[in-house]
C-alpha cells in the first residue's frame, strides 16, 4: 500500500536524482521526437481504468463497479501493491512491464465544475478558463518549439487543442475516390482567394500526397469496427514520414458512462479494448520511431467514486492518465494518492485531485518539442508558473 | 436576383433550388417570414416512417436475439473471457437500413421543401436538443425524435418544445433518466437476467444537461445542488416496457416531497413537479439569452454580434418564448444581413444545398449519403455528445473535412454532370455573390462534369 507519504518520497527521490527537463534540453535534439495527444472525451472513469485495489476503501466505495484484485477472475492487471490496470488493457500492461508506460492517478485540470464541454474547452485551450482563447496549447507549443513543424489531427475535424496559427492538417480514411489532379489544379486559385479555406485546402493537398493509397479500402459499415485503432495506426504513418508532422492529436469520444458501464457489451469495455489495441497499433506503426515518442492519454475529468443509481458513474473530478512511448521512463505509478476514505473525497463524492495535468503536459512539451520554461508558463499555459513540470518522467 | 436574396436562400434556407433565388429576390425578408407560421406541409416522405412506439421495440428485440444466440454458442464463462466477435458490425448492419429510411426522408424533404427556412429551424432545434444514435438504445428512435418532438412544435412556445423534447423516449434513454429512481427504490429485474439494467438510485445526467445545454446555459447561475434537486424531481420520468413502450411517469419511482431549484421550492406531487420546473426554466432570462446566442451564432456569425443577441433575447423574454416571434426577431436583426457569406456550411447543409441545386443528385441512395456524411464528419442523427454538432467554422474548416467535400462533389459530378449546366447552376444559387474566378473556372472547365465539380467544390458553395 502506497501511503501519501511514500508517494511523496518517491517523487522527491526522482527530483534528487534526475536533471530538470529544461536543463536536459540544452543538449537534446528534439526535432525528431514525436508527441501524440489522445483525448478521451466524456470523462474517463479513472477508478475503472486504474483500480486502486489496494486501497482499504476501494471495494466498499466502488460496490458493484469494483474491479477485483489481481489474480481473481476478471481481476486487475497488477501494477504495484495498490494499483492495477483494467483487465481489458493487456497491451498497455505489457508496455508497463517494459518500462514504456507510466500511469498517473488523481490527475485533473484546474477545472472544478462538472460540465463536459467547459472542462474539455479549458483543458484544450490551456488558459485555465473555459473559452479562454480560440487556440489550443498544443498548437501554441508548436509555435514555441525548438524546431518548427506542424501537427496532424487524425479525424474529420481538428480538436481545439491543436487549433491555432501553427500549420495543422487533418486526415481520416475515405471510402470515396480521390478527385482528379486536374480538378484540384483548377480549384486551387479559387481557394487562394478565400482567407478561411485556403489553409485547409493547401494542407489537404499536401496530406493526401503523403497518404496516397491509404484509403479505407472496401468501404461500408465494416470500417466502423474500430475507428480509433485505424486512426492510431495512421498517426504512426504520419509521424514517420520524412518532413512529416511530429505532433499528432487523436480524439476518442464515448467515455461518458452514466449507466451500466461495466457490462461485457458496455461502453467502457468497448472503449478500453479499442484504446488498448490502438496503443499497440500506434507502437507497431511507429516502428523504430517509438523510442523517440511520447503518447499522452488524458480525459477532461473523472467520475464519481461511488456508482450512481444506474450502475454507472456521474461527472466527477480527478481521473487517471497515461504516458506511453519509448521516451517515457515508465513502469511506475505516479500518484500522491488522496485515499478514498470519507474525508478524502472531493465534495464528498469525487476522487480528490493531487496532480495538475498541466505538469504532465509541460514536461512532455519540454522533452519532446524543446519548448522553454518561460514560454510554457506564459504563452502555452498562461499564468501557470506555480504548476511545475513533472520531473524525470521523460528521457532528457 | 440581389444580394439579400442570396443571403435569404443560403444563410437562412437550405441553398437555392432552381428558380428560388429569383423568387426570393422580390422580398427576401418577406420570403423568409412567410415560412414561419404556416402549417407543416404534408410531406409524403414522413408517411412511410414508423412512430417511436414501434421503433422502441427494435433495439431490445435485437439485443435479446443476440443474447440468445450467444447463450447457444458459448457457455457463460467463456463469454466473460472474450468479447463477442463481430457484434458491433452486426449491430451496424442490422440498424443501417433503419437509419437509411430516416435519412432518405430527411434529405428528401430538405431537397424539395418549399419552406427551407422552417426546415433549417427544425435542424437547429433538433441539434439544440441533441440525441444521438451513437448510443445503442437510441439508435432506432433518433430520427423519430426530430419528427415527433421537434417538427410539430415550432409554431408554439419554447416551453412546449422543451417539454416535448424532455418527455420524448429518445431523450429519456439518451440521458439515462429511465435509470434514475428515488432513494430506496428497487426496480424489478428486467427480462434478460442479472446483467440487465436495474436502477437503484439517482442519475443526474438529464437534469444537468437540461440546465447546462437546453435552458440556462453553463453560466446560467445554477449549482450542483440545483442539479441534484432537479434530478430528484425528474425521477419517475421513464419509458415503458417491450409491449407498452413510450414515455410514462411512474409514481413509485418518483422521489416524494418538495424540491428546491434556483431558490424556488416546488411542492407539487408527481409529474407536475418536473413540469413546473421546466416551465420556469423555459422563460428564465438566462434561457432567453442562451437561446438567442445560439440562434445568432448559427444563423448570423460565429462571433454573435451582441446587438443581434440582445434583440433576439428581448423578443424571447418579452413574448414568453413564443418561437415564431423569436424566429422573426432573428430575421429582422439588421446584423443578419450585413455580411456577405460569413458562415461555413456544416456538411449536412452542404449536402442539402447540393441536392436542392442539382435535381439529378436526388437520385443518390440514402446509404451513400450516410457514408459520405460520415466521412465529412457529420453522420446524420449521430452527434458526438449532448452538446450537439459544433456551430463554428473553426470546427469544420479543416483539411480532411474539406477534402471529403471535394471528393463527394467530384464523384457526384462524374455520375450526373452531363445532365447539368454548371454555370447556370452556379448563377442560380449564388448569383451576384459568385466570384469572377469561380465563374471563369466553370466556363473554362474541360467538360460539363468538371464544371459541376468545380461549382459544388468551389469556396462559395461551402458558405452561407
Amino acid at each position: 500500500m502506497t501511503t501519501r507519504r511514500n508517494a511523496l518520497l518517491t517523487l522527491g527521490g526522482l527530483a534528487a536524482t534526475l536533471t530538470f527537463p529544461s536543463l536536459a534540453l540544452a543538449q537534446g535534439t528534439p526535432g525528431e521526437r514525436r508527441l501524440v495527444f489522445v483525448f478521451l472525451r466524456g470523462g474517463l472513469d479513472g477508478l475503472s481504468a486504474v483500480p486502486a485495489y489496494g486501497d482499504p476503501d476501494f471495494a466498499r466505495r466502488r460496490g458493484e463497479l469494483a474491479i477485483a484484485p489481481p489474480g481473481e477472475v476478471n481481476g486487475a492487471l497488477k501494477l504495484d501493491g495498490t494499483f492495477g490496470l483494467h483487465p481489458l488493457l493487456p497491451e498497455m500492461h505489457k508496455l508497463y512491464g517494459a518500462g514504456e508506460l507510466a500511469v498517473l492517478h488523481a490527475v485533473a485540470s484546474p477545472y472544478r465544475e462538472r460540465s463536459h464541454f467547459d472542462a474539455q474547452n479549458l483543458l484544450e485551450n490551456g488558459t485555465g478558463k473555459p473559452y479562454g482563447r480560440d487556440a489550443g496549447w498544443l498548437n501554441v507549443a508548436l509555435g514555441e518549439a525548438a524546431k518548427q513543424g506542424g501537427g496532424v489531427a487524425l479525424g474529420a475535424s481538428v480538436p481545439l487543442v491543436l487549433r491555432g496559427s501553427a500549420p495543422v492538417t487533418s486526415w481520416s480514411p475515405s471510402v470515396m475516390p480521390s478527385p482528379a489532379p486536374d480538378l484540384l489544379g483548377r480549384l486551387e486559385p479559387l481557394y487562394r482567394g478565400d482567407p478561411l479555406l485556403v489553409r485547409p485546402f493547401m494542407s489537404a493537398l499536401e496530406t493526401q500526397g503523403l497518404m496516397a493509397g491509404q484509403g479505407a479500402g472496401g468501404g461500408g459499415m465494416a470500417n466502423q469496427a474500430a475507428p480509433f485503432v485505424v486512426l492510431a495506426q495512421a498517426a504512426g504513418r504520419f509521424l514517420t514520414q520524412a518532413n512529416g508532422p511530429r505532433v499528432a492529436a487523436l480524439d476518442f469520444g464515448g467515455w461518458d458512462t452514466h449507466a451500466n458501464q461495466a457490462g461485457d457489451l458496455g461502453p467502457l469495455a468497448r472503449n478500453l479494448r479499442q484504446l488498448d489495441r490502438g496503443m499497440a497499433a500506434l507502437r507497431a506503426s511507429l516502428g523504430p520511431a517509438w523510442k523517440d515518442t511520447v503518447v499522452l492519454v488524458v480525459t477532461e475529468f473523472g467520475r464519481t467514486v461511488a456508482p450512481n443509481g444506474s450502475r454507472g458513474t456521474d461527472h466527477g473530478t480527478a481521473a487517471a492518465a497515461f504516458a506511453l512511448g519509448g521516451a517515457v521512463r515508465g513502469g511506475r505509478v505516479i500518484a500522491q494518492w488522496p485515499g478514498l476514505g470519507d474525508r478524502d473525497l472531493h465534495e464528498g463524492r469525487d476522487l480528490r485531485p493531487t496532480l495538475d495535468v498541466r505538469s504532465l503536459f509541460k514536461a512532455a512539451l519540454a522533452a519532446q518539442l524543446g519548448v522553454g520554461e518561460a514560454a510554457l508558463e506564459s504563452k502555452v499555459f498562461p499564468d501557470s508558473r506555480g504548476v511545475r513540470p513533472l520531473e524525470g518522467l521523460f528521457n532528457g | 436576383m440581389n444580394r439579400e436574396a442570396v443571403i435569404a436562400v443560403n444563410r437562412f434556407g437550405l441553398g437555392a433550388a432552381p428558380g428560388e433565388l429569383v423568387a426570393a429576390s422580390r422580398d427576401p425578408r418577406g420570403w423568409l417570414l412567410a415560412q414561419l407560421r404556416g402549417p407543416e406541409p404534408a410531406y409524403p416522405q414522413l408517411a412511410a416512417l414508423g412512430g417511436s412506439d414501434d421503433l422502441l421495440k427494435e433495439y431490445p428485440r435485437w439485443l435479446m436475439s443476440m443474447r440468445a444466440e450467444l447463450r447457444r454458442g458459448a457457455d457463460a464463462a467463456s463469454m466473460q473471457d472474450r468479447p463477442p466477435q463481430g457484434i458491433e458490425q452486426r449491430f451496424g448492419k442490422h440498424f443501417f437500413p433503419l437509419a437509411a429510411k430516416e435519412v432518405s426522408a430527411r434529405f428528401g424533404i430538405a431537397a424539395t421543401t418549399p419552406v427551407p427556412f422552417k426546415e433549417r429551424l427544425i435542424w437547429f432545434w433538433s441539434n439544440h436538443f441533441a440525441v444521438s444514435a451513437i448510443k445503442p438504445t437510441v439508435v432506432a428512435v433518433a430520427g423519430a425524435f426530430e419528427r415527433e418532438a421537434i417538427r410539430p412544435n415550432l409554431n408554439g412556445r419554447f416551453s412546449d418544445l422543451l417539454l416535448a423534447a424532455t418527455k420524448h423516449p429518445a431523450m429519456i434513454l439518451y440521458l439515462d433518466n429511465h435509470l434514475s429512481v428515488r432513494s430506496g427504490f428497487q426496480a424489478p429485474q428486467a427480462p434478460g437476467g442479472a446483467n440487465r439494467p436495474r436502477a437503484t438510485g439517482l442519475n443526474e445526467n438529464l437534469a444537468r444537461e437540461i440546465l447546462e445545454l437546453h435552458t440556462l446555459g453553463v453560466n446560467g447561475g445554477y449549482a450542483q445542488g440545483d442539479v441534484t434537486a432537479f434530478a430528484r424531481a425528474l425521477t419517475g420520468w421513464t419509458v415503458g416496457g417491450l409491449v407498452d413502450t413510450g414515455f410514462r411517469f411512474e409514481q413509485r419511482r418518483h422521489e416524494p416531497g418538495p424540491q428546491t431549484v434556483l431558490g424556488r421550492s416546488y411542492a407539487q406531487d408527481g409529474i407536475a413537479q418536473g413540469e413546473s420546473i421546466l416551465r420556469d426554466l423555459a422563460t428564465h432570462p438566462a434561457t432567453a439569452r442562451h437561446i438567442a446566442t445560439k440562434l445568432v451564432r448559427h444563423f448570423v456569425a460565429d462571433d454573435p454580434p451582441p446587438a443581434a443577441v440582445d434583440h433576439v433575447a428581448r423578443a424571447f423574454f418579452d413574448s414568453g418564448g413564443d418561437l415564431p416571434v423569436v424566429h422573426t426577431a432573428l430575421v429582422e436583426a439588421p446584423q443578419a444581413w450585413s455580411q456577405a457569406l460569413p458562415k461555413l456550411k456544416q456538411p449536412i447543409e452542404f449536402m442539402a444545398s447540393a441536392l436542392r441545386a442539382v435535381p439529378p443528385a436526388r437520385e443518390a441512395k440514402p446509404e451513400a449519403l450516410i457514408l459520405a456524411l460520415r466521412e465529412m464528419g457529420q453522420q446524420p442523427f449521430s452527434p458526438p455528445s449532448p452538446q450537439g454538432w459544433p456551430d463554428t467554422a473553426a470546427a469544420w474548416a479543416n483539411a480532411d473535412g474539406l477534402w471529403k467535400r471535394i471528393e463527394w462533389s467530384s464523384a457526384l459530378a462524374e455520375r450526373i454532370g452531363t445532365r447539368v449546366d454548371p454555370l447556370a447552376l452556379a448563377e442560380s444559387t449564388y448569383g451576384p455573390a459568385l466570384s469572377d474566378a469561380t465563374r471563369l473556372a466553370i466556363t473554362r472547365a474541360e467538360s460539363k462534369q468538371q464544371g459541376l465539380a468545380i461549382a459544388l467544390a468551389s469556396p462559395e458553395f461551402q458558405r452561407r
